[in-house]
C-alpha cells in the first residue's frame, strides 16, 4: 500500500535587519565576540521591563501581509513560561493564537520543480530569541548576544507532501524575507531554524479529513535546508517502516530532534510529557490598536518581491526565464545587477557577467556578493572597456581576475598591464605603412582571393604594437591598402 | 530630634536660610536610623557614608529619605528583603530613585519589607520582623513595613514604598502616617523588583498630604524604559492643593461601612467606624457631599480571591528570573536545574513558595479558564463598578482595615471571613490603577487608625486635594509615633 506524507513546518527566521532587539535597546547585530550586545533586560536582572521595538512590529506586519494573513485589531504579547538557561527571565515574550498574533490564516504560493503550489499559513508571530549555547565536552557556555533578537515564527498547515515541497517553500520564504529587507535570512548565521511535523496516511484515505492524518511527529531544531530535507525523508522512511511492521498505531504523538551526526531523528518526549507553558498576556506591554493608516502605510511600503522582479527582467530587459531566475534568487545579487544596469550598462551584458563570472567566483570562493571586491561601478567600467574596444573580451576576463586579485579598478589594471588597445586609426595607419614598406616581397606574392594571405601582414603589425593594435581596424586598413596596390 | 520631625517645606526653608545644613540633617537622620534599627528593625542597610548635596530650589534637595529595598539602587545593596538576593548590588538605578537623586534627595537607608512585597505583615523579610513604633507587640503591616515604621518614628520626612495590594496604604494606616500611590504608570516601574506587574505601583509614605504630593511630583514622569508609564507633565500635585473642596462629592460603600453588616462587631470595630463617620462629618462641614452607595456583595466577596489569583500568577512568572545563576548566591548541584532548585528552595520563605504554587496552579492550561481568566473577568467587573461610582463621585472614602495594627501573636496573613472585604478593599485601587491615599483619622487606645480616599485614574490632583482638606480639618498631620507601652 502507498502512503501520503503530511508535512508542516514551523519556520523561525531572525529579524536581523533592525538596529536594536525586539524588547531591548541592545544592538541587534551578529557578532563573534560573545556577550557584546547586551542590556540588563537580556540578562533578566530584577526590575527590567520590555519595550517594544516598533520597527520589528512593522516588519512582522509586512511579512504577515505578504503571507496573505489577517492582521489583528490590537497587538498583544504573551508570556510563555518555562525554565531554560538560555533564557534568563525564564519566560519568553511571544504571541499565541488567542488573542490573534501579528498574522493568522493566510497562504503562500510558491514554485516547486516548475509547478505552482499553495501552502496555507496557520499563523505568524513575533517573539524574542533565546541566547545561544555551545555545548563543550563537560560544560556549556552561553552567549547572550542573540537573546532578545526579534524572531518571526510562521506555522504552516500540513500541506506539504514531500521534502522537495517543504524545501522549495523554505527557499521561497528566505527570498521573501530578504526582499522585504527584514532579515538577511542567512542559515550560516543561524538566522533560519525549523521544526518539522511529519505524519503519513494511507493513500486511499481523504487528506481533507484531519482525523486521517496519522500521528504527528514533531522534529525540533533543524537548522539547515538540507537538514529539513533529510529529516523529512528519514521520518517518512521510519514511519513507513512502522506501518509495514504493523506497529505504527502504537507510536505515541511525540517530539524528536534531528541529529546531524547520525543523520537520524532521536526521541525526546511524548505528547503526554509536553510542557505546560502557562501562557498569559504580558502585563508590561499595554495592548495597542493597529490603526488602518499605519497598516495602509506598511502595505504601501512592501517592496517588489522576487517573482515581480523576474517578470520585469523578462519583459523589460528581454532576459530569458532561466537567467532571470538565477538573478533574482538572492536579493543582493539581483540588487547588484540592477545597480549595474542603472549605471548605464546593457542588461544582457550585465546579466552575462553577473550570472557567469561573478557567480562562479562567489561559488568558488564560497563568499557572498557583499564580500567580493568588484562593485557595480567597476563592472560597468569593465563592460565599457570591452564595448568601446579598449580591450578584447578575452582580455576582459583577465582584467576581471586581476581586479579581484590585486584589488584595483579595471581601468588601472588595463593601464598597468599595458592592455590598452590602439584604436587611433592614424597611429595604426603609421604602423601599417611601415609594415608595407618593409615587406615588398610579400606584397608581390599577396593574393587577395586567399583569406589567409593577410595573416602575415597583421602578424607584423601586432608584433610592432606588441599586440595592442585593434585587430579589426588593422585588418580592415591593411586589406584596403593591399587590395588597392594589387588593382 | 531637632529636624527630622519637620515637614519638607519647613526643612527646605531652613536649609535655604542657612539655619541648618544638609550634613546636619543627614547626621541626625543616621543617628535616628540606628536608634530605630535597634528598637524596631526597620532597615536592611544604613548608609553611614551618605553625603549632603547642594541646596537648590527643589524642596527635596539636601533632605534625607528612605528607599524601600525593592528599588534598584546603583552600587547599594538591594535585597527585596529576600535571601535570594541577599548580596545583590544593582548596577543601575530604578527610574524613580534616579529622579529623586537628581532632585537632590539623599538616601540614608534601605527599608525592610515583606519578601519581594509579597506579604502584609512586615514579618517575612530576611532580616527579621519589623516592630510597630506605637506598640512593639504589634506589626506595621506590609509590605512597606520599614518605610512606614521609619517615617512614623521620625527618621526622615518620607520613604518610598511600593503597593501591589495595599502595601503602602495599609502600613501607613497602622503607623499613623500618610501613604499615597498615584495612578498606575504615573511613576515608572523600571528598576522596581516586580511582584505582580499589572498591579505594582510605586508611591510614598509621609507624615502629610503635602509632603506626599511634593515627593511624587519628583518621582513621576514618562519613562522610555516602562511602556506602561505615561506623560504626567501637566499634573502638578503640590500646586493643586488648594484646600477648596466645596461641592466635591464623595461616597462610601454600605456593605463595607455599615456596622449592621457585621454580626457581633467588636468594640474596636465600632470605634473604628465611629472615627470614620466623624471624618465624614468633617467632610460635610468642608462643603463636600457624602453619600452612601451599595455594591453587589457577591462581587465584593470575590475581591480577595481575585487578588490572590492574579497576583500569584504574575508573581510566579516574574520571579522566574531568580535562579542564582546570573546573580544571587549560586545553589549547589551538578546541573543548572539542580542548582536553581537548591537556590530557590533555600532562598524563598515558605509563604512565597505557597504563592508560587498557587500562581502555577491557576495558570496551568487545564485550570487557567476556571481561575486565572475568571479572576481577570471579575477584576474587570470590580473596576467597572468603581468607575461607575467615579461618574458621579470625585472619590470613594472608606475606612482602612478593621482597626489598629494587629498583634504578632495569633495574627497571620489569614483573614477572618467577616471582615475580609474591609481588610482587602484597597486592592481595588490596584485592580483599576486608581490614585489612592490613606490618611490617619483618629486613635483607638492610643493606636492610630486611618481612612482611605480613592479616585479615578489620572485624577490624582483632585484626590490629593480632598485628602489635604480633610487632613487639615483633623489633628493628625505630622504626627510622630509615641510608644503606648
Amino acid at each position: 500500500m502507498g502512503y501520503i506524507a503530511m508535512i508542516g513546518l514551523e519556520m523561525h527566521c531572525e529579524g536581523s535587519e533592525t538596529n536594536s532587539k525586539v524588547f531591548s535597546s541592545a544592538r541587534n547585530s551578529y557578532s563573534t565576540t560573545p556577550n557584546e550586545n547586551i542590556r540588563p533586560i537580556d540578562m533578566g536582572f530584577p526590575g527590567v521591563l520590555p519595550v517594544v521595538n516598533k520597527k520589528c512590529v512593522e516588519n512582522a506586519l509586512m511579512v504577515s501581509m505578504v503571507l496573505n494573513c489577517k492582521q489583528p485589531e490590537y497587538m498583544y504579547f504573551e508570556r510563555k513560561n518555562y525554565y531554560y538557561p538560555d533564557m534568563p527571565k525564564n519566560y519568553q515574550i511571544t504571541q499565541e493564537t488567542k488573542p490573534i498574533p501579528v498574522g493568522i490564516y493566510g497562504y503562500v504560493d510558491y514554485e516547486c520543480n516548475g509547478e505552482e503550489k499553495r501552502v496555507r499559513i496557520n499563523n505568524l508571530h513575533l517573539e524574542e530569541d533565546a541566547a545561544s549555547s555551545d555545548h563543550l565536552y563537560d560544560t556549556t557556555v552561553i552567549d547572550y548576544n542573540r537573546a532578545g533578537n526579534p524572531l518571526f515564527e510562521l506555522v504552516t498547515e500540513p500541506d506539504f507532501r514531500s521534502a522537495d515541497e517543504a524545501v522549495a517553500f523554505l527557499e521561497h520564504m528566505r527570498s521573501v524575507y530578504q526582499y522585504l529587507g527584514v532579515s538577511e535570512a542567512d542559515t550560516r548565521k543561524g538566522h533560519i531554524r525549523c521544526d518539522v511535523n511529519v505524519s503519513i496516511m494511507d493513500e486511499s484515505l481523504d487528506p481533507e479529513e484531519p482525523s486521517n492524518w496519522g500521528t504527528k511527529v514533531e522534529v525540533k531544531n533543524v537548522n539547515s535546508f538540507g537538514g529539513v530535507r533529510d529529516a523529512i525523508n528519514y521520518e517518512i522512511k521510519r514511519q513507513t517502516k512502522l506501518k509495514e511492521e504493523g506497529t505504527y498505531d502504537e507510536m505515541p504523538q511525540q517530539t524528536r530532534r534531528w541529529d546531524e551526526d547520525s543523520q537520524s531523528t532521536i526521541f525526546m518526549r511524548s505528547k503526554i510529557d509536553a510542557v505546560d507553558y502557562k501562557y498569559f498576556v504580558e502585563p508590561n506591554i499595554p495592548k495597542y490598536k493597529l490603526t488602518k493608516e499605519w497598516l495602509d502605510e506598511i502595505r504601501a511600503s512592501i517592496p517588489e518581491l522576487a517573482y515581480d522582479r523576474k517578470k520585469r527582467y523578462m519583459n523589460d530587459y528581454g532576459l530569458s526565464e532561466y537567467d532571470s531566475n538565477i538573478l533574482v534568487k538572492e536579493k543582493k545579487i539581483s540588487d547588484f545587477f540592477e545597480e549595474t544596469v542603472k549605471l548605464g550598462t546593457d542588461p544582457k551584458e550585465a546579466c552575462n557577467w553577473v550570472n557567469g563570472m561573478i557567480l562562479s567566483y562567489l561559488n568558488y570562493h564560497m563568499i557572498t556578493i557583499d564580500e567580493i571586491y568588484m562593485t557595480p561601478d567597476m563592472l560597468r567600467d569593465l563592460i565599457k572597456l570591452i564595448d568601446d574596444k579598449t580591450i578584447s573580451s578575452k582580455q576582459g576576463k583577465d582584467v576581471f581576475a586581476k581586479v579581484l586579485e590585486e584589488k584595483k579598478e579595471p581601468l588601472e589594471v588595463v593601464k598597468d598591464e599595458g592592455m590598452m588597445q590602439i584604436v587611433d586609426e592614424s597611429a595604426i595607419e603609421d604602423v601599417v605603412d611601415e609594415v608595407l614598406a618593409e615587406n615588398p616581397k610579400a606584397i608581390e606574392t599577396y593574393d587577395p582571393e586567399n583569406p589567409k594571405a593577410l595573416d602575415f601582414f597583421i602578424g607584423q603589425v601586432m608584433k610592432k604594437t606588441r599586440g595592442k593594435a585593434n585587430p579589426g581596424i588593422a585588418y580592415k586598413m591593411m586589406k584596403e591598402k593591399l587590395d588597392n596596390m594589387k588593382k | 530630634m531637632k529636624y527630622m520631625n519637620k515637614s519638607l517645606e519647613e526643612l527646605h526653608k531652613m536649609l535655604k536660610n542657612g539655619e541648618v545644613t544638609s550634613e546636619e540633617l543627614i547626621k541626625e537622620s543616621l543617628e535616628l536610623s540606628h536608634e530605630v534599627q535597634e528598637k524596631y528593625n526597620a532597615f536592611v542597610t544604613i548608609l553611614d557614608d551618605a553625603k549632603g548635596t547642594k541646596i537648590t530650589d527643589n524642596i527635596l534637595s539636601g533632605i534625607p529619605c528612605g528607599i524601600k529595598d525593592n528599588y534598584s539602587t546603583r552600587g547599594v545593596l538591594s535585597t527585596g528583603s529576600s535571601n535570594t538576593l541577599k548580596d545583590y548590588v544593582p548596577f543601575f538605578d530604578a527610574t524613580a530613585y534616579a529622579k529623586l537623586k537628581s532632585a537632590g534627595a539623599i538616601m540614608v537607608n534601605k527599608t525592610v519589607m515583606d519578601e519581594f512585597g509579597m506579604g502584609g505583615t512586615g514579618t517575612t523579610g530576611h532580616t527579621g520582623i519589623v516592630l510597630n513604633p506605637w506598640d512593639k507587640t504589634r506589626m506595621c503591616a506590609g509590605s512597606s513595613a520599614g518605610s512606614a515604621c521609619a517615617v512614623a518614628a521620625g527618621v526622615y520626612p518620607y520613604a518610598t514604598g511600593s503597593d501591589t495590594g495595599d502595601s503602602i496604604r495599609k502600613p501607613a494606616a497602622y503607623c499613623g502616617i500618610v501613604g499615597y500611590k498615584p495612578t498606575y504608570g504615573m511613576i515608572s516601574r523600571y528598576g522596581l523588583f516586580p511582584f505582580a506587574s499589572s498591579l505594582d505601583h510605586l508611591g510614598v509614605l509621609t507624615r502629610s498630604v503635602k509632603d506626599a504630593a511634593i515627593v511624587v511630583d519628583n518621582m513621576k514622569g514618562i519613562d522610555k524604559y516602562d511602556m506602561t508609564s505615561w506623560d504626567s507633565s501637566k499634573i502638578h500635585l503640590a500646586d493643586s492643593l488648594t484646600g477648596n473642596v466645596k461641592g466635591k462629592k464623595l461616597c462610601y460603600i454600605k456593605e463595607i461601612c455599615d456596622i449592621n453588616e457585621y454580626e457581633n462587631p467588636s468594640e474596636e470595630l465600632k470605634e473604628h467606624f465611629n472615627n470614620f463617620f466623624k471624618a465624614i462629618d468633617k467632610c460635610k462641614k468642608l462643603g463636600m457631599e457624602v453619600e452612601e452607595v451599595s455594591i453587589n456583595r457577591t462581587l465584593l466577596n470575590a475581591l480577595a480571591s481575585v487578588y490572590v489569583v492574579i497576583s500569584c500568577a504574575e508573581a510566579t512568572s516574574n520571579m522566574s528570573n531568580l535562579t542564582g545563576i546570573i546573580f544571587g548566591p549560586r545553589g549547589e548541584g551538578k546541573t543548572w536545574d539542580e542548582q536553581t532548585k537548591d537556590y530557590r528552595t533555600k532562598g524563598f520563605s515558605s509563604l512565597i513558595k505557597r504563592r508560587f504554587v498557587i500562581g502555577s496552579y491557576v495558570l496551568q492550561a487545564k485550570n487557567q479558564e476556571r481561575y486565572f481568566r475568571n479572576a481577570q473577568r471579575v477584576r474587570r467587573l470590580l473596576v467597572d463598578a468603581w468607575k461607575d461610582l467615579f461618574k458621579k463621585y470625585d472619590a470613594v472614602i472608606l475606612p482602612v482595615g478593621s482597626g489598629p495594627a494587629k498583634h504578632f501573636e495569633g495574627d497571620n496573613d489569614m483573614l477572618s471571613k467577616e471582615t475580609v472585604t474591609l481588610e482587602e478593599h484597597l486592592q481595588v485601587g490596584n485592580f483599576g490603577g486608581f490614585p489612592s491615599i490613606t490618611i490617619p483619622d483618629g486613635f483607638i487606645n492610643g493606636l492610630p487608625v486611618a481612612l482611605n480616599i480613592t479616585g479615578n485614574c489620572y485624577d490624582d490632583e483632585n484626590v490629593l486635594n480632598i485628602a489635604y482638606a480633610l487632613e487639615n480639618a483633623m489633628d493628625y498631620k505630622g504626627q510622630i509615633a509615641k510608644e503606648v507601652k
